[in-house]
């Protein structure tokens, strides 16, 4: 039944609730897709039977007429969320067989709006990386493939989860975005991402990464479906301190009222050195969509971009060290065994994590460490101002910001690896909304000259996704996307 | 007084700064719901929080940001609108985060001042440098088994204020008192129990010694003292060893020491140069602490009376030693005693019988005032017949005692044992009449000359009577009889 796997969530959901189709039915038919793409190694665990389970009680829903905002929906969770009695370990030895007995408050709130969980889904190690390669499961494997049939990455480090739903292998996948890691592998893979504003989605038992820019976020192959999913996982939680107690309005409302009047951003310091032309040309191409639109194109200055890579890259870290000091051995997860504590740590922390997460916690202590503090940290923090600085008074004449989503297309499994700034410049155009707590979105809006896919980025003011989804919905429309990836389920057939 | 130390070489100061590290006294832990009741089960008071189990998060307990401003305004110290919570990163088995969250540059409580009271009569203040919050760590358990180590994460994230004070102390004596009077405050506030041998009061001491007027001597801390004896034995002991280093020209190395109870000395734990480097940041978890003013002009509106107002009245309108008001008012129990008991009295003269006779009979007893028999009407009623003249104070001193044993009213021992005053000058007379008659040869003596006599005359004369001849009317007539 490979129609069922290209129905959006938008129309699975009209279909389960005229009866047309079943919510066990759409579920088997993606556990038969996981099933299929299993080589792409997008999932680290499948949850077969309490799909199944979930898929049957949402059926029940629907006939009782209590559905939820995704009853019935098949949904793929990154591993970087705790899920009760589900092996959750952010893709790190050192979380090896942890089961938590609780359950995030994001993924609580998908399955109270009747998401179905399909398992967990691949990322990088802790979420840190750029193409899912960092991950104690081998890399995730991009269903996109260029000419020359070579594995590509699928960005990361939401790998999996961006992977899944281009190959038909979850409906929805959620997804965490620090500096990126939802948008650039949307991008990557072809589909919709959407990091929300800082504040947007409750952290609560997700595996922390850098505290002041984690936050949580859809994936979707479609924008309404992306604004169905938001509603359904967004909210204040009482259990995050940072969580935002904002009002969250009817994004599904949002995504007809176009872009008529509204005015659009175009970054002046997004035009980098060495960009791909196709990336530059895509971009104008979407410009002009909005402008054909009816929307106002405004060109602006962000001038402190250029200082947001090396900015994130001493924040994030450092935050990391900490956050990852109570992966020790002594609670759960990992423990190799030794004679003193400061050996077991030594063992346990070693074996335990792998070379990137170690490399960043190594800078993350070094830029906190006395001495170093202010010359790293705290100019870090006071560039972070800088560029929301920079954003607040861009949002005093435009509405919102279109850029680029990455500077290049997916690039091939194992290309990058050894170099890590390269890898970091994945990063460039996503950054700095994760450092000025902005919300962004990636969509598709055309394939290069390999057939890959390209996205745009756009950016908003904070807690107005709802202008995002207004004009990811134009963009959409216009770039009438609709190439489908090599290797998705169903695809053979 | 002089709080100087004399050494070989001449004369040293001491210099003293405390932080008191003080348990908020809360039902929950600081960032997580857990109780934190004292004396449960290993590990039973631990929520997902305090485990640091993965993607778990702080949420501040507003009562104990409460309790901080009540404390910070009962130090009389400036409340900071605005705090941050920072995190202070190292590695240790009993602290499951790998940091504890304290505050480091924005502390919740700004400068205040502690006003002590010494037993010579002199008032000194000591500066509140600061008071922060902070979590406790866990407790770790070396010797349950032969190799490995226990851990109770019961305390874990229970919520601490940390007091430090500037160093203004210039005695261990100073030291204690600044120690008892701070667990006054708090327990007048009700912000802390004050226990120290729960550990819910501990002190870390930092001591350095310089010649009178020079600068500021290296300074040593020692930490974690439970104990007011503890507090100050540690201080004598540095005090002591620090001038004989320096007397023998060496230097006082800044660093970190233990305390051994066992043996009253002090040995180095770390030096400046191992000290951890705690990579002090703001705790990205959690937003700077903002509170309304509203918030702290309510908390300030209902704050008790606190022990230095009632002190002020006691001094001011009842006439006490600043010592003797600073006593009685150490906790609010016994001011509240007091006040009773010496309402409508004489309250020198309670203040004096609460003081000497009744805390001198709680001490030797070991109870305290909440076990005693002794009301404090009773109290009042005691030192109303010794007004009045119906007994004399030494005849009141083996009332309190069967009072204090017994719990009767000091009027009805009276009338049982028959021990009131005699004031009746025509019984005194009989009285003294008898004893001149049998006791010529004196009475010669003193007229001759030998005035000493007057005392022995008046020893029989109360011997005579049982010790309940009113001693101001046998001096009178015993006068007259002698000299007339």
């Amino acid at each position: 039944m490979s129609d069922l796997l290209s129905l959006s969530a938008v129309a699975a959901r009209a279909a389960l609730e005229s009866g047309e189709i079943s919510a066990p039915e759409l579920t088997t038919a993606y556990l038969g897709a996981v099933e299929e793409t299993a080589p792409l190694n997008n999932y680290v665990a499948v949850t077969a039977d309490r799909a199944l389970e979930m898929a049957a009680a949402s059926q029940a829903r629907i006939k009782s007429g209590e559905a939820g905002l995704i009853e019935g929906i098949p949904v793929g969770v990154k591993d970087l969320f705790c899920t009760a009695g589900v092996v959750s370990t952010a893709c790190s030895r050192i979380l090896e067989g942890f089961t938590p007995t609780y359950e995030s408050t994001v993924t609580a709130n998908l399955w109270r709006e009747g998401g179905v969980m399909l398992g967990k889904l691949n990322c990088d190690e802790f979420a840190m990386g750029s193409g899912n390669e960092t991950s104690a499961f081998g890399p995730a494997i991009n269903p996109w493939q260029g000419g020359d049939g070579v594995d590509l990455v699928p960005g990361g480090s939401s790998g999996g989860s961006a992977a899944a739903v281009a190959a038909r292998a979850a409906l929805l996948a959620t997804g965490t975005d620090t500096g990126g890691s939802i948008r650039q592998p949307a991008a990557f893979c072809g589909i919709v991402g959407m990091k929300p504003t800082y504040g947007r989605c409750s952290r609560w038992g997700i595996v922390a990464f850098a505290s002041s820019l984690d936050q949580a976020g859809p994936f979707s192959r479609t924008v309404a479906d992306n604004a169905l999913m938001m509603q359904a996982m967004a909210g204040h939680d009482p259990k995050d301190s940072t969580s935002a107690d904002a009002p969250l309005p009817d994004l599904m409302a949002a995504l007809d009222k176009g872009v008529k009047g509204m005015k659009i951003g175009v970054p002046a310091e997004y035009v980098m050195d060495g960009m791909d032309g196709e990336v530059v040309a895509l971009w104008e191409q979407g410009q002009a969509w909005l402008r054909d639109a009816g929307a106002e194109l405004v060109e602006i200055s962000l001038p402190h971009t250029k200082y947001a890579l090396p900015a994130y890259y001493i924040i994030a870290p450092a935050e990391a060290s900490s956050n990852l000091a109570r992966y020790d051995g002594v609670r759960y997860g990992l423990r190799v065994e030794a004679d003193s504590l400061d050996e077991m740590y030594a063992g346990t922390r070693a074996a335990g994590f792998g070379e990137e997460v170690q490399r960043r916690i190594l800078i993350g202590t070094y830029v906190l460490s006395a001495g170093y503090y202010d010359a790293y940290y705290l100019k870090a923090q006071k560039v972070r101002r800088l560029i929301k600085q920079d954003f607040d008074s861009a949002f005093e004449t435009v509405d919102a910001i279109l850029t680029p989503a990455t500077p290049t297309a997916a690039f091939p499994v194992g290309r990058k690896v050894d170099d890590p700034v390269t890898n970091y410049l994945n990063d460039v155009f996503t950054v700095p909304a994760n450092l000025a707590g902005l919300p962004g979105m990636a969509l598709p809006a055309g394939l290069n000259s390999d057939g890959l896919p390209l996205g745009l980025q756009i950016l908003g003011r904070p807690f107005d996704e709802a202008s995002l989804y207004s004009i990811g919905r134009v963009i959409e429309d216009a770039a009438a996307f609709s190439a489908v990836p090599q290797r998705r389920a169903g695809g053979a057939s | 007084m002089s709080n100087l130390v004399e050494g070989r070489t001449g004369e040293w100061e001491v210099v003293i700064g405390l932080e008191v590290h003080a348990q908020v006294a809360s039902n929950a832990k600081l960032f997580s719901g857990a109780p934190t009741a004292f004396g449960a089960d290993p590990n039973a008071n631990v929520s997902l929080v305090d485990a640091a189990m993965p993607g778990m998060l702080p949420v501040i307990n507003q009562e104990c940001v409460r309790q901080a401003i009540r404390t910070g305004l009962g130090l009389k110290a400036e409340i900071n609108l605005v705090s941050v919570f920072d995190r202070k990163n190292y590695f240790y088995a009993d602290l499951p985060q790998g940091y504890q969250i304290s505050q480091y540059k924005q502390p919740i409580v700004g400068e205040g001042v502690l006003r002590l009271d010494m037993p010579d009569g002199t008032t000194r203040e000591i500066g509140i440098e600061r008071l922060h919050l902070e979590q406790d760590a866990g407790k770790s358990m070396h010797d349950q088994h032969p190799s490995k180590s226990y851990i109770d994460l019961n305390r874990t994230g229970v919520a601490l204020m940390e007091i430090v004070s500037r160093p203004d102390m210039r005695s261990a004596a100073e030291a204690a008192a600044y120690v008892r009077k701070l667990r006054s405050i708090l327990r007048y506030l009700g912000t802390c129990d004050g226990n120290m041998e729960e550990g819910s009061l501990r002190a870390d001491v930092n001591v350095s010694v310089r010649r009178l007027g020079a600068e500021f001597g290296t300074r040593t801390e020692t930490k974690n003292l439970n104990s007011l004896r503890f507090i100050q034995q540690a201080i004598d002991y540095e005090v002591a060893r620090q001038i004989e280093i320096i007397e023998d020209g060496g230097e006082i190395d800044q660093e970190t020491r233990l305390f051994d109870t066992s043996t009253g000395t002090t040995r180095a734990m770390r030096s400046k140069e191992d000290a951890h480097d705690y990579r002090y940041f703001p705790d990205p978890d959690l937003l700077p602490l903002v509170i309304p003013q509203a918030e702290v002009d309510e908390l300030s509106a209902a704050l008790p009376e606190l022990p230095d107002q009632i002190r002020d009245r006691l001094t001011g309108e009842y006439g006490l030693s600043a010592y003797d008001a600073a006593v009685i008012t150490e906790e609010r129990e016994t001011a509240a005693y007091y006040e009773a008991a010496s309402a409508g009295r004489d309250r020198k003269l309670v203040a004096n019988w609460m003081t000497v006779e009744l805390f001198g009979a709680l001490n030797k007893s070991g109870q305290t005032l909440a076990d005693c028999k002794v009301t404090p009407a009773a109290l009042g009623g005691l030192v109303g017949l010794i007004e009045d003249g119906t007994i004399s104070g030494k005849i009141a001193k083996d009332v309190f005692a069967a009072m204090f044993e017994s719990g009767k009213d000091a009027a009805a021992i009276v009338e049982e044992q028959g021990l009131k005053q005699v004031s009746d000058s025509g019984a005194i007379e009989v009285m003294i009449d008898e004893v001149l008659a049998t006791n010529q040869d004196k009475v010669a003596e003193y007229r001759g000359g030998k005035d000493k006599l007057f005392g022995f005359f008046v020893g029989q004369v109360m011997k005579a009577s049982k010790g309940q001849a009113n001693p101001g009317m046998v001096n009178q007539l015993l006068r007259a009889k002698l000299d007339g």
